[in-house]
């Protein structure tokens, strides 16, 4: 039993206390979760401890079996790129709670008791090692992030929540054949275990089984990500989830996508990941542009953010496929990154829509005057989501656009059109929603930013600021677990080069004596 | 040869609880006209007292495991595996049903002694090793489950219900004896093992086209009873229009006893022609997932919508079967298991949501349900999750296990078709959960108070579920095992 046990142990067990509470007592109920998720960033600072000595490998490892036939085990530990995106959710889930203070007034026991669950599967899938216990973890997250959508969506929640449940089971079940399939050759689980098999030459897959089993993983976590064309779920689930669900959905859930690939796809399936590298290069740079384009014309913000996201999204899979340490750096920063901005973006947009009861942009106008703090919040949240220097969104998509160039600048070309178009549509969104002359409906609604959502905000605001100025913070430990999967990349491809015969036709030639 | 057929002592422990039930079930019927009207409840707590010294007796009966009875009836793993999951499902239809008839007025001792007389046969199902016998256990099975389907006389669906389920059902046992009559014909045994040993041996086998048929007419007679496609129309009437504890308890306990017997006679006696009806069984697999997915999905009336699902789970199982493997017959195992606590769980729920005279049936009639029974609400959320195969819940576990067995066995084709039904099946899981937990509650809804013996049944199959989730270790090791035994 080591912290990171605990840090995942924490929130399941303080979702079956918040069970407990008494439901007519809202106020408790908010202290309790706000205190149980503050506890639980707190004990998972504790995870940093490791990168002072940053030993290779795994950190925290728990390997106990769970199930001994087939031999299913409760594996877990994290590295470099695991242990950030731990931390984001664990430092998202208290903000929140803090933003719903006032935003969700009914069933409020049970929101916060989803809004624990989902903290748990979260941190489960980030910290899983058995294929089998990712894929727990992965369902299990599903579950109170349909309900977050459907019982304290918008309008049109229960046609988003089924939507983002049936995509996500869809692609997840064919994964779940990939990962048995992947047993019955392995007879393991542990992705450890199955990387050590691999190395050491004792499983071979072959081409078309890789193939096969690459796709299946990949097609799961693509619907994830969202990469384009499977993203059409996400701006229903994002316009109509509650704040905190649009917030943990964007921030963390999308991340479970690019974290599988990083984690599973590419380490095991390397040929194949090269091989179809440039379709999935051309999906995410359709991605980006498709994503922006889109975000540009639309009348409603949230809708505008969650096509963002898909913009934003395609730099990291454009990065993942590139294959070089600085796209991979890029890729994970920019995981954290839009995690970080996206997460505060949805946050304002909520403080607007708790005030103004709308999300479209032509019921806004002039918000600058009435609430000033509110807009320069969002004005840093918008530049450092543009990808402003000195903010936290520019390191990553530098790393990303650099790394994309040296495998093929025709990639890092195009998706540098999705940063300008980037900067055009949060721009032309901010102009309208808070420039200009304030309506008198805008005067009599809005107000500027309370204490409490003060504090529910700048913890982000500070982050895109940190993370935009001292980058080394984050990037050695990142950069050194993605330098040990690159290392894997290459040496497979070293490996195929020298097995495979260099040219049939030159050989028959040789044989038939010419 | 002289044939001593007087039983010895350990024979007649062997088949302990078949005659504790049958001995329950026949004071239960000679207390009934001796009993008050308003003292029926009485009845009842000797059924389940007698149920839950049955669940013993099966449970001590493997301690002394072995043949019974001139080799008609084997006590093994397997056996006891079933024996107890049938016995169980009784228990929990028991507790689900007092408050139910109590609330139809139609408390009565032949429900219960029917319930142990149908349970009787579903033992001795398990436990046969010889045609006939399993014959016999079959018709003991269904003649009582055809009257308990009909139970409501009054209900004019129930009566529909019945008269269907008796009419199929007879075709069905007809087409399974004929089948046994071929085999004998063809092997000159009943006994599985013999007739294995007469198929398996090329100077002694007849003409595969004849074994064929016969195995094409056993099958027709099991398929009907596990309701696979093409013989799956019944299904829907009969669990809609009979009262929800018996759809509970016919979804659990025949359903698993005709798998049982499925298992035993191709795993055992055709097992060496199993190349001629594998690909049948795949197809079937298929067909049947397909169509109780399918036909799910624009169900309104919440019995006929579990009726489907439970045609669409028994393709599930028939994949494991597909398999032929002993994995696969583990997962079967397991699978039927974990299927019959969150699907009894399930009815029981739409058991007490009907109302008098069943009328809450439909999946509107839901409406805000989580707001106004917050508990029943949640645990009926864990029996569809668990239906739709979610992480953390037996049925996860359950499909888990099953595909495996099939990936091992390299049916991708048939796990991959499997795994997309269970995607698609979300579907109509998620549209009760919607109403449920999304929809405010019709004006005007009132709720009773579920009656502790409902409630408890909830919470066993609640809890069952969420341990097999969770826990399913030494479950799968005791169908693993047992599974090992039966070749």
């Amino acid at each position: 039993m080591n912290l990171l046990d605990v840090v995942l142990a924490a929130p399941a067990l303080a979702f079956l206390a918040a069970l407990f509470l008494p439901k007519e007592n809202e106020r408790l109920i908010r202290i309790f979760t706000l205190a149980a998720s503050l506890v639980v960033f707190a004990l998972s600072l504790g995870l940093l401890a490791p990168l002072r000595t940053s030993l290779p490998g795994y950190w925290f490892v728990t390997d106990l079996p769970w199930i001994l036939t087939p031999a299913i085990r409760y594996h877990v530990g994290i590295d470099g790129v695991s242990l950030w995106l731990v931390l984001l959710t664990t430092f998202l889930t208290p903000l929140a709670v803090i933003i719903s203070w006032n935003h969700i007034s009914h069933r409020v026991k049970e929101f916060h008791a989803f809004l624990l669950l989902l903290e748990f599967g979260l941190v489960g899938v980030f910290v899983a090692l058995d294929l089998f216990l990712f894929y727990v973890f992965w369902e299990v997250s599903l579950v109170p992030m349909y309900f977050l959508i459907g019982v304290w969506g918008h309008e049109r929640r229960i046609y988003a929540a089924v939507k983002f449940f049936l995509f996500t089971m869809a692609g997840s079940v064919l994964m779940l054949a990939a990962i048995i399939y992947l047993y019955t050759r392995a007879g393991s689980f542990d992705s450890v275990e199955i990387l050590t098999l691999m190395q050491s030459g004792n499983l071979r897959l072959g081409e078309v089984e890789q193939f096969w089993l690459f796709l299946a993983f990949f097609v799961a976590f693509a619907v994830k990500v969202p990469l384009f064309p499977l993203h059409t779920w996400l701006p229903d689930a994002h316009v109509e989830a509650p704040t905190a669900g649009s917030v943990m959905l964007a921030s963390v859930m999308l991340k479970m996508g690019t974290y599988g690939i990083l984690r599973f796809c590419l380490p095991f399936f390397p040929n194949a990941a090269r091989d179809n590298a440039g379709w999935i290069v051309f999906l995410s740079i359709v991605g980006i542009i498709y994503g922006a384009l889109v975000a540009m014309v639309q009348p409603n913000i949230k809708k505008l953010i969650a096509y963002s996201s898909v913009s934003h999204l395609g730099f990291v899979v454009l990065g993942l496929f590139s294959f070089n340490q600085q796209s991979f750096d890029g890729a994970v920063y920019q995981m954290l990154n839009h995690g970080i901005s996206t997460g505060a973006l949805f946050i304002l947009v909520g403080y607007l829509y708790e005030r103004r009861h709308s999300l479209e942009i032509a019921d806004y106008g002039g918000v600058a005057t009435p609430a000033p703090w509110l807009s320069a919040a969002f004005m840093i949240t918008m530049l450092a989501s543009i990808g402003l220097p000195t903010l936290n969104n520019f390191v990553g998509e530098y790393l990303v656009l650099q790394g994309a160039a040296i495998e093929r600048f025709s990639w890092a070309v195009w998706a540098a059109i999705g940063v300008i178009l980037s900067a055009c549509y949060m721009l032309w969104m901010y102009k309208r929603t808070f420039f200009g002359e304030t309506p008198e409906s805008v005067r009599e609604h809005v107000f500027d930013l309370t204490p409490r959502e003060l504090a529910g905000i700048l913890p982000l605001v500070v982050m895109m600021v940190w993370m935009g100025m001292a980058s080394q913070c984050f990037l050695p430990s990142i950069g050194k677990t993605n330098a040990e999967i690159l290392r894997r990349l290459d040496a497979e491809k070293e490996i195929r080069v020298q097995a495979a015969p260099a040219d049939w036709k030159a050989l028959a030639e040789v044989r038939r004596g010419r | 040869m002289a044939v001593n057929f007087i039983p010895t002592g350990s024979e007649l422990f062997r088949v302990l609880p078949e005659m504790l039930l049958t001995l329950t079930g026949t004071v239960v019927m000679v207390m009934e006209p001796l009993t008050p009207p308003a003292q029926k409840r009485r009845l009842a707590v000797v059924a389940l007292t007698g149920l839950l010294v049955a669940l013993w007796a099966a449970v001590v009966a493997f301690s002394d495991p072995g043949p019974a009875f001139q080799n008609m009836l084997m006590v093994d793993g397997f056996t006891t595996f079933f024996r107890v999951l049938v016995i169980a499902a009784g228990i929990l239809t028991f507790l689900a049903s007092f408050s139910y008839l109590k609330r139809e007025r139609a408390e009565g001792g032949e429900y219960y002694a029917l319930i142990l007389f149908s349970l009787v046969g579903q033992c001795l199902m398990a436990a046969s090793r010889e045609l006939i016998m399993i014959f016999i256990g079959l018709e003991i099975s269904s003649i009582a489950s055809y009257v308990l389907a009909g139970y409501l006389r009054e209900d004019r669906r129930a009566n529909e219900s019945a008269l269907k389920y008796f009419l199929l059902g007879s075709f069905a046992s007809a087409f399974f004896l004929y089948g046994i009559a071929w085999l004998y014909g063809l092997t000159g045994a009943t006994n599985l093992d013999e007739i294995r040993q007469v198929l398996g041996n090329r100077d002694l086998a007849p003409a595969p086209a004849l074994t064929a048929a016969a195995a094409a007419f056993i099958f027709a007679g099991v398929a009907f009873k596990v309701s696979a496609a093409p013989f799956q129309v019944w299904t829907p009437d009969v669990y809609q229009g009979a009262p929800a504890p018996v759809s509970a308890f016919l979804s659990a306990g025949p359903k698993a006893a005709a798998f049982a017997v499925f298992l035993r006679v191709f795993g055992t006696a055709l097992d060496p022609v199993s190349g001629r009806w594998l690909p049948l069984v795949w197809l079937v697999a298929l067909a049947t997932m397909v169509i109780g997915n399918f036909a799910a999905l624009t169900q309104s009336n919440i019995k006929r919508l579990l009726a489907y699902s439970s045609i669409a789970h028994a393709g599930y199982v028939l994949v494991a079967l597909a398999a032929h493997s002993e994995i696969g017959t583990a997962a079967a195992m397991f699978y039927l298991f974990a299927y019959s606590f969150m699907n009894v769980g399930a009815f029981a729920i739409v058991a007490h949501l009907a109302g008098r005279g069943e009328k809450m049936v439909e999946i509107e009639d839901l409406a805000g349900l989580s707001s106004r029974q917050p508990v029943t609400a949640a645990l009926f959320a864990v029996f569809l999750l668990s239906l739709i195969g979610v992480p953390l819940t037996g049925g996860f576990f359950g499909k888990f296990y099953l595909f495996k067995a099939a990936l091992d066995s390299n049916l991708v084709w048939l796990t991959v078709l499997g795994l997309l039904n269970s995607a698609v099946a979300a579907y109509y899981y998620l549209r009760v959960l919607v109403v449920m937990y999304f929809h405010e509650p019709a004006p005007g809804a009132t709720d009773e108070i579920p009656a502790s013996g409902m409630r408890t049944a909830w919470w066993i199959c609640g809890a069952a579920t969420l341990l097999l989730g969770i826990y399913p270790g030494p479950v799968l090791d005791f169908a693993a095992a047992s599974a090992k035994l039966l070749k």
